[in-house]
């Protein structure tokens, strides 16, 4: 047999999901039966049959991207409830079974998926998407890629009237209709505290989470999730920040990114520019503008080699 | 027979496995240690802390990379990005020499994230060959392949596990990361001798030698990393080392972590197996 459908062949088998009972199934998606599939390619030996060896493999597999997601996860699983986040994790892992060789990146589907398969979330749709987003941008903040920062002399350079500033990429714009920042916060913190606690102590976490969830209201907040120091921050931001970095990130120049902020704003017109310079500011302090790219800064052309 | 081409001719001493949870211990208390070695993929990242410890480390330390998805044996071509990110990272740390699993564990694209056992055949020997030796040429580091631990075995091999191996490293000209814990488990789980395989090795190709500890279950003995070095596997240990010489020594310890200090311990005790070999005899 050749090794491709081998490979093929065993890797169906270790990735399709478990038993309720956490054991490989009898019969595969394709109505195979199990034992007899197993044993066409895996020898047994004096304790272990083929399907039970081929099952330690399948057992494995899903222990390991099953505790993947949980732990990039636990606000939305806080929100869905144990149960119901394994089952839906294992129907996104079914259908988008992981392309890098990182399990980092394990969830970056998974806010596409679930829109396409709201059911996983009942009625608590936004929240859950709000979470998932939030979760996904917590990931991005922690190792997504630094730029050399903007200094002042960079600013010299540029074409002031057609500045276009450009963000760190590892700042994360996010619009949300719930304030699942605090939520997170909650559940992490319940997650970082001793190991050690007794099973009582447990369950008071988890139904303090479950009380966390419950009594989350609507409410429109804006964040940008950035780090300082090595450490993921989450910080509110006005509308009107939320929609100038956004179009900065988007390439406009900062005059249009001024003009697009305070299009449906409620800061008076006499003091947008205490707004705007203030703002920038802050950002500047917390270093998230970086040089922009040499060949997307535009001015003078560079001199051809011959 | 320790510093060997594999290896990149270093002479490393007994290192530990870098982890998140000792990470504070050693950047504040600055222990002694030969080396580290890194996971590669929890590296191979664009920015944040993971590369800022990292750096802080390289300051002081020495670091050698270990992967857990290259794939060599799986019969898909090496993933671009991942080349291209190792390159990155080799360039970073500045490691002797790369190791990765004698295992396959993707399929079209798909990744499983285990280290799923090889059927020893000739066409799977020729394809992983060749494989390490287009991530060789690429990475233009020493690589070296590890033997795993494996709960299964199929019908359609031709030879042993250690002749597989043989043929691999031959064909592909590489080093071997012999892993004497990964021996004795895949020895319980397929009723083998051990001694067996160590006897089998080409002494000359390991560039690197791994310890760690296992979990014993009713039918089957997994690769767990979460325990210490039981004597069986020392005696291993021994062994190989009394063909290959005062090989660079790794300890892992990947879950129930304890205490840096007892962890290295734990490492040190190879001192006495090194101790007790003359330098650079081979059986």
């Amino acid at each position: 047999m050749k090794l491709a459908a081998l490979q093929k062949a065993v890797a169906r088998a270790v990735m399709q999901p478990l038993t309720r009972n956490e054991r490989m199934r009898r019969v595969g998606p394709r109505g195979e039966k199990m034992h007899a599939y197993a044993a066409r390619y895996i020898k047994p030996n004096d304790r272990l049959s083929s399907f039970e060896r081929l099952e330690i493999y399948n057992r494995q597999y899903w222990f390991r991207v099953l505790g993947g997601l949980a732990e990039d996860f636990p606000g939305l699983r806080a929100i869905l409830g144990g149960q119901r986040f394994e089952s839906m994790c294992k129907a996104y892992l079914t259908e988008c079974p992981s392309r890098s060789f990182t399990l980092r990146n394990l969830g970056a589907h998974l806010e596409a998926w679930l829109r396409k398969n709201p059911s996983w979330m009942r009625d608590r749709c936004e929240l859950a998407l709000d979470m998932v987003r939030l979760e996904w941008a917590d990931i991005e903040a922690f190792d997504g890629e630094a730029k050399p920062p903007l200094r002042s002399e960079d600013l010299h350079e540029m074409d002031v009237p057609n500045l276009k500033l450009s963000l760190q990429p590892y700042v994360q714009l996010l619009e949300l209709h719930y304030p699942v920042d605090d939520l997170l916060l909650e559940v992490k913190h319940g997650d970082d505290t001793s190991d050690f606690a007794s099973n009582a102590v447990q369950e008071r976490r988890k139904r303090s989470k479950v009380r966390a969830v419950a009594k989350l209201k609507p409410a429109q907040i804006f964040l940008a999730v950035h780090r300082l120091d090595y450490s993921v921050y989450f910080r509110r931001i006005e509308p009107e920040e939320f929609a100038l970095l956004s179009a900065l990130r988007r390439g406009r120049t900062i005059e249009r990114a001024i003009e697009m902020a305070f299009r449906r704003s409620s800061v008076l017109p006499a003091d947008r520019a205490a707004f705007v310079q203030h703002s920038f500011q802050t950002w500047a302090a917390l270093g998230w503008f970086c040089r922009p790219d040499e060949n997307k800064r535009g001015g003078k052309p560079r001199e051809k080699r011959a | 027979m320790p510093a060997n081409r594999f290896n990149n001719f270093t002479d490393y001493g007994i290192g530990i496995g870098l982890r998140a949870t000792h990470y504070d211990h050693i950047l504040t208390r600055k222990p002694v240690v030969d080396w580290f070695e890194i996971i590669s993929e929890n590296f191979m990242i664009d920015g944040g802390r993971p590369l800022h410890i990292l750096d802080q480390i390289l300051e002081q330390y020495k670091v050698v990379q270990h992967g857990v998805s290259m794939y060599f044996g799986s019969a898909g071509r090496p993933n671009r990005e991942h080349l291209r990110r190792l390159k990155d990272l080799v360039k970073r740390t500045g490691t002797p020499w790369v190791s990765d699993h004698l295992c396959w564990g993707s399929v079209d694209g798909r990744y499983t994230h285990d280290l799923l056992p090889m059927p020893y055949t000739f066409e799977a020997a020729k394809l992983t060959a060749h494989k390490i030796r287009e991530v060789r040429d690429f990475l233009e580091v020493p690589v070296a392949v590890e033997n795993v631990s494996s709960y299964a075995e199929y019908h359609v091999s031709e030879m042993t596990e250690w002749e597989f191996l043989n043929e691999v490293v031959e064909r592909a000209d590489c080093g071997i990361l012999l892993d004497v814990n990964n021996i004795y488990v895949s020895s319980r789980n397929h009723n083998f001798d051990p001694l067996t395989y160590i006897t089998s090795v080409p002494a000359d190709r390991v560039a690197q030698i791994h310890i760690a500890g296992h979990s014993k279950f009713q039918k089957y003995i997994l690769d767990t990393h979460d325990h210490p070095v039981i004597d069986p596997v020392w005696k291993l240990y021994d062994r190989a080392i009394q063909r290959a010489g005062h090989t660079a020594t790794l300890l892992e310890w990947d879950d129930s972590i304890p205490t840096f200090q007892e962890v290295h311990d734990e490492a040190l005790k190879a001192n006495r197996f090194l101790a007790a070999t003359q330098l650079g005899v081979a059986v």
